[in-house]
């Protein structure tokens, strides 16, 4: 059988299997019944019906004729990688990760970090202007977020302030 | 007369120095964001919320309203100058907006949108005040049956607004439904789907699906798309000020445009981008005037309706979060997650416990609508510099301010690595053409949902005829069936798919 839409048959594919997870999930806690709903019930109801609806998905996906066949086409994994990594390392410079040794380093540490690793996602990358994007980031936040609406962050790493 | 006395109070609240100050700031950031295409109000509240910890209730919800309609206003700025929607409502101001700009008249086309919006705003405050009152009334006569029923049109609502698949949009509400259940159920004590991390307990903050699904998703997305050549008209606009000509054809336009944008703004799953939409169709079937340009050649009534329709539908759609409770849209959703941080339950027990707060924000809304008409006509021009700060420089910055805000609500990096996990989810929605919008209003209906049909249910001793029984929620049901049928309706079908294929 030939996917006619493959974006309409995979997130059907991704409806029905989270639905069944969900609602086999509900099924280990008590599902009581409609007078008495116990905390499975209203998930179990839930991940049926989207179940259900990922099916329907997937149909139509294999059935209804589409022009260009709507391919999902190739995946950006450089931005996801990007993007995402530099979230992920704002994150551990900044609170630091004691399960694998890092050290708080704050703030400003964690900004210079995020923005040069965010800029890698872009078509062109020029490690000067990154920086001055990053200085200027680091300044305004410095304003913004600890000055202005004076936040509960860290700003230097903890080796400096002690 | 009431309504004068509860409006001068409101005014009173509106125009104290702080509050003054917070609409501008809110009316400012939402036309910068609105100006700049790739980021919305939706990212830009969820950005800010943790940030209004601080400050006084009304102050932070001056402030965001004045986002929302703030980015009503920029949108259009960048749809006409850049061929680009600033912002999702602006879909429709795209067609005839660039035309205008392209035949030189980028001037009265800013003039008409400005212009439009700012009467659209200021009818739709009115409504807004009017119509409040009468509704809470009502509201206080719901039962949980009620509320359930409310939310299901809701949700259906907002179905009809999603583009694309009715099926998908459906399974994406059912989706944000079933992550609005994790962490601890109240009723029993018992934490579900959490596999054990205590964070989850608390539930998967709305600020980080927000952020993720809408903010690094969406940079993804944008990011993966191959680099287009922009055409930015940063040349000096000149002649800002619309012909006797233009005056006469747009002012009918503007009228249908706020009307109907009022009207759609109320309705559950209504709001600014559907206004938008249903105003252009809604234009281009009425009879061109002889000599007039035809629609999609840079027709001047093709900016105006649509322009005044999005800015009425933004006011309107308060209606429903303020008097009953229930967010109408997703930036609706996250005025609900801003009014709980302040402890203030959303419903229409506001009016009465919190009035200050209640026609302050009314009132705050007319004032900023008037600075965005100064802000957005004699101050073009630095909106114009604006559009020519490339991507490449922006999105750290939104990286950025996604991380910290996300950091901040809880001072906890947990949720620094859960907007990640969903920053990949939103991206992987983009790639299967599921639309987000529908998820996250979702996600905030889903506790309150089970909660009220778990009391029905209860009181009903589990027949769930009470439903059908009681004639307000029986009637609000009948209304979500009519809406499915509507669109489900092969003309109605096709028609919705031509309008949403022109963006």
């Amino acid at each position: 059988m030939k996917i006619k839409s493959q974006k309409d048959f995979f997130a059907g594919l991704m409806f029905a299997v989270v639905g069944v997870a969900f609602a086999w999930g509900a099924t280990t806690y008590s599902v009581g019944s409609g007078a008495r709903m116990g905390p499975g019930y209203f998930p179990l109801m839930l991940g049926i019906l989207m179940a259900l609806i990922g099916l329907a998905v997937m149909f139509t996906g294999l059935t209804v004729e589409t022009e260009d066949g709507e391919k999902v086409g190739k995946w950006a994994w450089k931005q996801v990688v990007f993007i995402i990594g530099a979230n992920l390392a704002f994150g551990v410079l900044l609170g630091g990760l004691p399960s694998i040794g890092v050290p708080a380093m704050g703030m400003i540490i964690a900004i210079y970090a995020l923005v040069i690793i965010a800029s890698l996602a872009g078509n062109e990358f020029e490690f000067r202007k990154v920086l001055a994007v990053a200085t200027v980031l680091a300044v305004g936040s410095y304003i913004a977020f600890i000055w202005a609406l004076k936040l509960q962050i860290q700003v230097w790493p903890t080796f400096i302030t002690g | 007369m009431d309504l004068i006395n509860n409006l001068s109070l409101g005014f009173g609240v509106a125009f104290t120095f702080t509050n003054l100050l917070y609409c501008l700031i809110g009316c400012i950031l939402g036309t910068l964001i609105g100006v700049l295409p790739g980021i919305g109000p939706v990212a830009t509240i969820a950005m800010l919320l943790p940030a209004t910890y601080a400050l006084p209730p009304v102050s932070a919800l001056i402030m965001l309203a004045g986002i929302y309609y703030g980015a009503q206003y920029g949108g259009s700025t960048t749809a006409i100058l850049v061929n680009l929607p600033g912002e999702s409502s602006s879909v429709v101001t795209v067609i005839d907006g660039y035309q205008m700009a392209r035949k030189g008249r980028a001037g009265p086309a800013l003039a008409a949108a400005g212009l439009g919006s700012f009467f659209a705003g200021c009818v739709g405050t009115l409504i807004l005040a009017a119509f409040a009152p009468p509704l809470t009334e009502l509201a206080f006569k719901f039962g949980p049956a009620e509320y359930f029923s409310l939310m299901v049109l809701g949700l259906i609502g907002a179905v009809v607004l999603a583009s694309g698949s009715l099926l998908k949009a459906i399974a994406m509400i059912v989706l944000g439904l079933l992550l609005g259940l994790v962490g601890t159920d109240v009723n029993s004590g018992v934490a579900r789907f959490s596999f054990d991390i205590p964070e989850l307990t608390d539930g998967i903050g709305f600020v980080v699906i927000a952020m993720g699904v809408f903010g690094y998703g969406e940079i993804i997305a944008n990011l993966s798309r191959p680099e287009e050549e922009r055409e930015v008209f940063t040349a000096k606009v000149s002649g800002l000020f619309p012909t006797a000509e233009d005056f006469k054809r747009m002012t009918p336009a503007v009228l249908r445009g706020t009307a109907l944008g009022a009207a759609l703004g109320i309705l559950p799953g209504g709001g600014a981008l559907l206004a938008a939409f249903a105003a252009y169709t809604i234009e281009k079937k009425t009879r061109l005037h002889p000599g007039e340009v035809p629609f999609g050649k840079g027709n001047i009534r093709g900016v105006a309706s649509p322009e005044s329709a999005n800015n009425a539908g933004a006011q309107t759609s308060f209606i429903p979060l303020l008097t009953l409770g229930i967010p109408p849209n997703a930036v609706m959703a996250l005025m609900v997650g801003a009014m709980t941080i302040h402890n203030i339950q959303p419903g229409p027990q506001v009016m009465t416990s919190n009035p200050e707060l209640f026609w302050g924000l009314i009132a705050s809304m007319w004032i900023g609508n008037a600075m965005l008409i100064i802000l957005n006509l004699p101050l073009i021009g630095m909106w114009i510099k604006l559009l020519s700060v490339p991507y490449k420089f922006l999105f750290p910055a939104i990286v950025l301010f996604c991380a910290i805000g996300v950091y901040s609500t809880n001072n906890n990096t947990f949720d620094v690595w859960m907007v990640g996990i969903f920053g990949f989810v939103g991206y992987a929605f983009f790639k299967l053409g599921c639309e987000p919008a529908p998820l996250l209003l979702g996600f905030i209906l889903g506790p309150m949902m089970e909660e009220n049909l778990r009391r029905a249910l209860l009181l009903s001793r589990g027949d769930w005829i009470v439903f059908v029984s009681r004639p307000i929620s029986a009637g609000l049901l009948a209304a979500a069936l009519l809406l499915l049928v509507i669109v489900l309706l092969p003309a109605v079908k096709s028609k919705r798919e031509e309008a949403f294929v022109e963006d």
